[in-house]
């Protein structure tokens, strides 16, 4: 065999095999979503988002509480990261020398890098442990530290995107500088920075980890949806344990 | 400072104080400071607190802490090396195969697929790293775990059981499930990060290579790869870091055994795990404290990996993280 036929053939394998990897890896995730919209479809009906879950044993029951709960810790969440996120982008973008906003940058993308259950672990001593028990507050404050990271850099990704003809025409009419970013930039980069805003949400609203430490756990007052799941999935005894009502 | 103080008649002072108020240019840029500083504090405050919370543990274990090899909450004596040997072995088990995988994924995204079909299987694959992990631990308890019971452990028993490595009974939950599942999770990261290098490479490179009489997997894995190697590297660091702090998913399927053991087939735990399930019923300074060292531990593991991925991302895109 030749050594350029043995070349095409190096070449039409190895060109196979990386068609192969794409096949497995995204019908791999693809399984996940079908696996869930197939098996999850069955029990969704309307009373399901509406009652109480019932002890277990018993048919019927919803996930009312977890949606509330759920509803209740993004909201608090992005009351506290959006406008932080936002705001600082803001710096970021528009003011700030060097030195700063490296920084600044920097350490965004370490605390959004943190693993979740050591924001959960923070959350509990700043929060949980001061005011002596769990709380709504404590576990939407673990899921905004999530949220500030993602929504800043996606302020400030977006705020670079304008062209600086917008901001020289706004400051050459004799607007102020603060005028001109929220009057004609930040409009400008509307769109992409609620894109990235509603990434941080969504990023957040799957959050586990960091609740186990922080919210309630009554099933009467509002629980919350991933619990719920954590629960449902055959915890072991220690964490059924730890996540006994109360 | 658009105000031009020097260009103020001293008479006018009145008016320079009521233009500063409409203008608030300085109020608008201090605020955004405190808010964008907040970023920086938080973190500090959190090391900090972390630090003040372990104390009782650090006094008490030193440097034994991260060598011991018992956690007996009873006796109130703790040792970090099964967790740390259980996060490490996972978080190993699952690049193990979600490099090749991922890798050869992106080569064929980024060089062979047309760009249609390529930019619709990103998106889904971005898509999919948004997949809360506790689903992904779902899902794998209902369908890996008896999967891997039942055939896979059996399987790999009978073909490798001379080796220490696949020895010892099928649970279906374990460091290799547990590696399975990482891998699965991490696959978005390195698809997207390491395609997005790889587009990155200037297309002289790749007619360079092509006129020079090289075949189209020699031009990729001679000249493309290597020229995008600091940015597949940096997905892989991402992929590594999330790996290491992933908790719920791998909680579920890790088996939760405080014991060192070779086989990868037996129940193990990780740092992660440990937290998740112990931290609310811990009873005791020196327990709960130990917890959190652990947490100091994981946080110091995942900072100087995502430290470096950072340095190596900007080091190739110039464009800054990025954040699947």
């Amino acid at each position: 065999m030749g050594r350029v036929a043995r070349r095409n053939i190096v070449n039409n394998v190895m060109l196979t095999v990386t068609a192969l990897c794409t096949v497995v890896t995204v019908s791999v995730l693809f399984l996940i979503l079908g696996y869930l919209v197939v098996n999850g479809w069955r029990s969704i009906d309307f009373s399901f988002f509406t009652k109480l879950p019932l002890s277990p044993g018993e048919a019927g029951g919803g996930i009312a509480n977890a949606i509330v709960g759920s509803g209740v810790l993004i909201l608090i969440a992005a009351a506290i990261g959006i406008p932080a996120g936002f705001l600082g982008g803001v710096y970021l973008a528009e003011f700030g020398g060097k030195t700063v906003p490296t920084l600044i940058r920097y350490t965004a993308d370490l605390l959004n890098g943190v693993p979740s259950i050591v924001i959960g672990i923070f959350a509990w001593t700043v929060i949980v442990v001061p005011m002596h028990h769990f709380s709504a507050w404590a576990g939407g404050f673990a899921l905004s530290l999530m949220m500030i990271p993602i929504g800043l850099r996606a302020t400030e990704q977006f705020l670079r995107g304008v062209p600086n003809s917008l901001r020289e025409g706004s400051l050459a009419l004799g607007a102020s500088k603060t005028r001109t970013i929220f009057s004609v930039v930040v409009p400008a980069a509307r769109q992409g920075i609620m894109t990235g805003m509603i990434l941080g949400v969504a990023r957040v609203a799957g959050e586990t980890a960091p609740l186990l430490f922080t919210r309630p756990r009554s099933r009467i007052r509002a629980g919350c949806a991933h619990r719920a799941v954590w629960q449902a999935g055959g915890s072991p005894p220690a964490v059924r344990f730890a996540t006994r009502p109360g | 400072m658009r105000t031009a103080v020097g260009t103020v008649p001293p008479q006018s002072r009145p008016r320079k104080l009521v233009k500063f108020w409409r203008d608030g240019d300085q109020i608008t840029h201090l605020v955004t400071l405190i808010f964008a500083a907040s970023v920086f504090l938080v973190t500090v405050f959190l090391v900090y607190e972390l630090w003040i919370h372990s104390g009782p543990s650090r006094a008490k274990f030193g440097f034994r802490f991260l060598t011991g090899k018992t956690w007996d909450p009873v006796a109130e004596d703790f040792g970090a090396l099964p967790f740390i040997y259980g996060t490490v072995l996972t978080s190993f088990l699952g690049l193990l195969i979600s490099i090749p995988l991922g890798v050869g994924a992106a080569i064929f995204l980024s060089e062979l697929a047309p760009p249609q079909l390529s930019n619709a299987c990103t998106f889904l694959v971005e898509l999919l790293a948004a997949v809360p992990s506790v689903i992904f631990g779902l899902l794998a308890i209902f369908t890996l775990v008896p999967l891997m019971r039942q055939y896979i452990e059996p399987f790999l028993k009978g073909a490798l059981g001379v080796l220490p490595l696949f020895q010892g009974p099928a649970y279906g939950v374990g460091y290799l499930t547990a590696g399975l599942v990482l891998a699965v999770m991490t696959f978005p990261f390195i698809i997207s990060i390491s395609r997005e290098a790889l587009l990155a490479v200037p297309r002289e490179q790749r007619e360079a290579a092509l006129a020079l009489g090289a075949t189209k997997w020699e031009s990729t894995w001679q000249v493309v790869v290597p020229y995008a190697r600091l940015g597949i590297l940096g997905s892989i660091f991402l992929a590594l870091a999330r790996a290491l702090g992933e908790t719920m998913a791998v909680t579920m399927v890790i088996g939760n055994d405080t014991g060192i053991h070779t086989s990868l087939l037996s129940p193990g735990y990780t740092i992660a795990a440990i937290i998740a399930n112990e931290f609310t019923e811990a009873t005791g300074d020196i327990y709960l404290s130990s917890l959190v060292e652990l947490g100091l531990v994981l946080f110091a593991l995942t900072m100087v990996l995502n430290g470096a991925a950072q340095l190596l991302i900007v080091a190739t895109t110039g464009k800054g993280s990025k954040q699947p």
